[in-house]
């Protein structure tokens, strides 16, 4: 009888596990079947090294994606310039130098920051940091890869404050206990052993975070103007 | 920000009656931003006169709209833009025969900071500006300052228009894709570079925005669409009927609601809404096309 049970149960995790990469599959197919009839049309060239997207001409229609491959990596590479730094010293400080209490109320608030729909943050693009960085920056308008880069590590933030704090809190405590043993400074126990240990963790937390960030759509569409050029700088203007 | 509450009451309608079950009776209509506003009004005015009548009214722009209605996921499809030929090919593939109707008139507004002295431009230099060969105020007696466009969305049937009345060729690069009226708006009002287009109920309350004088060609009058007579009687340069698509001759409660816009009740709301009554041509021409006027 036990036996069944765990052959039944067994059977059910794998038949889980069997149909999330079926899953993954089908949509990968489904993207590559209905992909694949446009490039009769458009030459494989074209669609990657132009940098000229405009499949609604009034001349020609092209389809190049350059520019937006540029802009979408910019922007991303801004998010997180800004969200890890930020995240991960944040999560140091909740995991080692705040109270218990800060820490109880801290954490699940920035857990519901990562449910804020992304037209939410996108609308405050518009309305707060896009005027804000066009004062800052003398600027006419807010709508540039930074306000972009701002907002996605906005979203980004609760992914990787959440896990890098779960990654430094399974650090061994013998690890800690040990450093400051031998003399070190709480600062020196932090970031000489337990970031270290905990560094495979963090940079997972980060790789997903970047995850969200890359295949944002609406926040970026709204901040940054969604112009299809190619970007000039981080102040200029940006394609989505 | 009324736009957004618009969407707001939308959403909170469609759970309403998702709840409730799929009501019979219910009229989907779907499409322009531009006309998202007015036909909202619109609906809301008929279902106080007829309460049993229930209408969704949702956006997404103008081809949106068109392809929900070839699709027959809409009653009604708002539409800022003429339909293609393409897009009546495919609707008479899915069995669909697309009637327009045409319920009000728009004079489309090119739209600047009130911030910036230029107040009148011919469709030459609008063309040049939005294809990107202008790009500085001071080429068109501003002061030197970097011209910054604004632009919608390219399912947007003002994009669409726009483009093939005014530029008559691709619009620049530069211009930035704004998801609807509203916030080309509010991001010309903070940019004292700026300069977009917009449906003309949107400018008739708007403070801090310049709404442009339009000549057709240099020398000859500069007209405001904010003038009824200029847009009716096409002076402006840039007047344009605004249209509903409906899948063959209306019937029961499509063919209601349509009355009710035409009607003088449903013409005065449209005024109310800052666009302009239809004039006796488009009159005519609902009678033809829907037996409706």
């Amino acid at each position: 009888m036990v036996k069944f049970k765990e052959k039944l149960i067994h059977g059910i995790f794998f038949f889980n596990g069997l149909l999330v990469v079926i899953v993954l599959l089908g949509i990968f197919a489904l993207l590559v079947f209905t992909a694949i009839p446009a490039f009769k049309e458009i030459s494989l060239h074209e669609f990657l090294f132009s940098s000229n997207w405009n499949p609604t001409s009034y001349v020609k229609s092209s389809y190049g994606i350059v520019a937006m491959l540029v802009s979408t990596f910019m922007v991303t590479f801004g998010a997180l310039l800004i969200a890890v730094p930020l995240g991960i010293g944040t999560a140091a400080y909740l995991s080692d130098v705040a109270s218990t209490r800060v820490r109880e109320i801290a954490k699940p608030i920035i857990e519901i920051l990562a449910g804020i729909p992304s037209v939410v943050i996108g609308f405050l693009g518009i309305v707060l940091v896009g005027p804000f960085i066009a004062k800052v920056f003398n600027l006419h308008n807010g709508l540039n890869a930074l306000n972009g880069s701002v907002l996605l590590a906005v979203m980004a933030l609760p992914t990787i404050i959440s896990l890098s704090e779960d990654a430094l809190k399974s650090v061994l405590k013998s690890y800690g206990e040990a450093s400051l043993a031998l003399g070190a400074t709480p600062w020196q126990t932090l970031v000489r052993v337990k970031l270290p240990a905990a560094l495979s963790g963090i940079i997972a937390s980060c790789m997903l975070g970047m995850g969200r960030a890359i295949g944002e759509t609406m926040t970026v569409l709204m901040a940054t103007g969604c112009a299809p050029a190619m970007p000039e700088s981080f102040l200029g203007l940006c394609a989505q | 920000m009324r736009r957004y509450l618009g969407i707001l009451t939308v959403i909170s309608a469609l759970i309403f009656f998702m709840s409730n079950g799929y009501a019979q009776d219910m009229l989907q209509i779907k499409g322009s931003d531009t006309l998202i506003n007015l036909v909202q009004r619109l609906a809301e005015e008929y279902m106080e006169k007829n309460p049993k009548k229930y209408i969704a009214v949702t956006g997404g722009g103008s081809g949106t709209g068109i392809a929900a209605l070839i699709n027959g996921t809409c009653d009604i499809a708002n539409a800022s833009r003429l339909m293609k030929s393409k897009e009546i090919t495919q609707g008479s593939d899915h069995g669909i025969d697309p009637k327009r109707v045409v319920i009000a008139m728009d004079g489309l507004s090119v739209i600047t900071s009130a911030r910036n002295s230029v107040d009148k431009l011919t469709m030459d230099e609008i063309g040049k500006i939005f294809r990107g060969e202008i790009v500085n105020w001071k080429d068109v007696g501003g002061s030197d300052l970097p011209i910054t466009l604004y632009g919608r969305q390219s399912n947007s049937g003002t994009f669409v228009f726009f483009r093939d009345a005014v530029l008559k060729g691709d619009y620049s690069q530069k211009m930035n894709r704004m998801n609807g009226n509203a916030q080309i708006v509010e991001a010309v009002k903070q940019d004292a570079s700026g300069i977009g287009y917009v449906g003309v109920g949107y400018v008739k309350e708007a403070a801090g925005v310049n709404v442009v004088k339009v000549a057709s060609r240099s020398g000859s009058d500069y007209t405001s669409p904010l003038n009824s007579n200029d847009v009716k009687s096409g002076k402006y340069p840039i007047a344009r009927p605004l249209n509903q698509y409906i899948n063959g001759s209306p019937k029961g409660a499509i063919k209601d609601f349509i009355a009710f816009e035409l009607s003088p009740e449903g013409q005065k709301i449209i005024e109310q809404e800052g666009f302009f009554p239809i004039p006796d041509e488009y009159r005519d021409f609902n009678k033809k096309s829907v037996g409706l006027e």
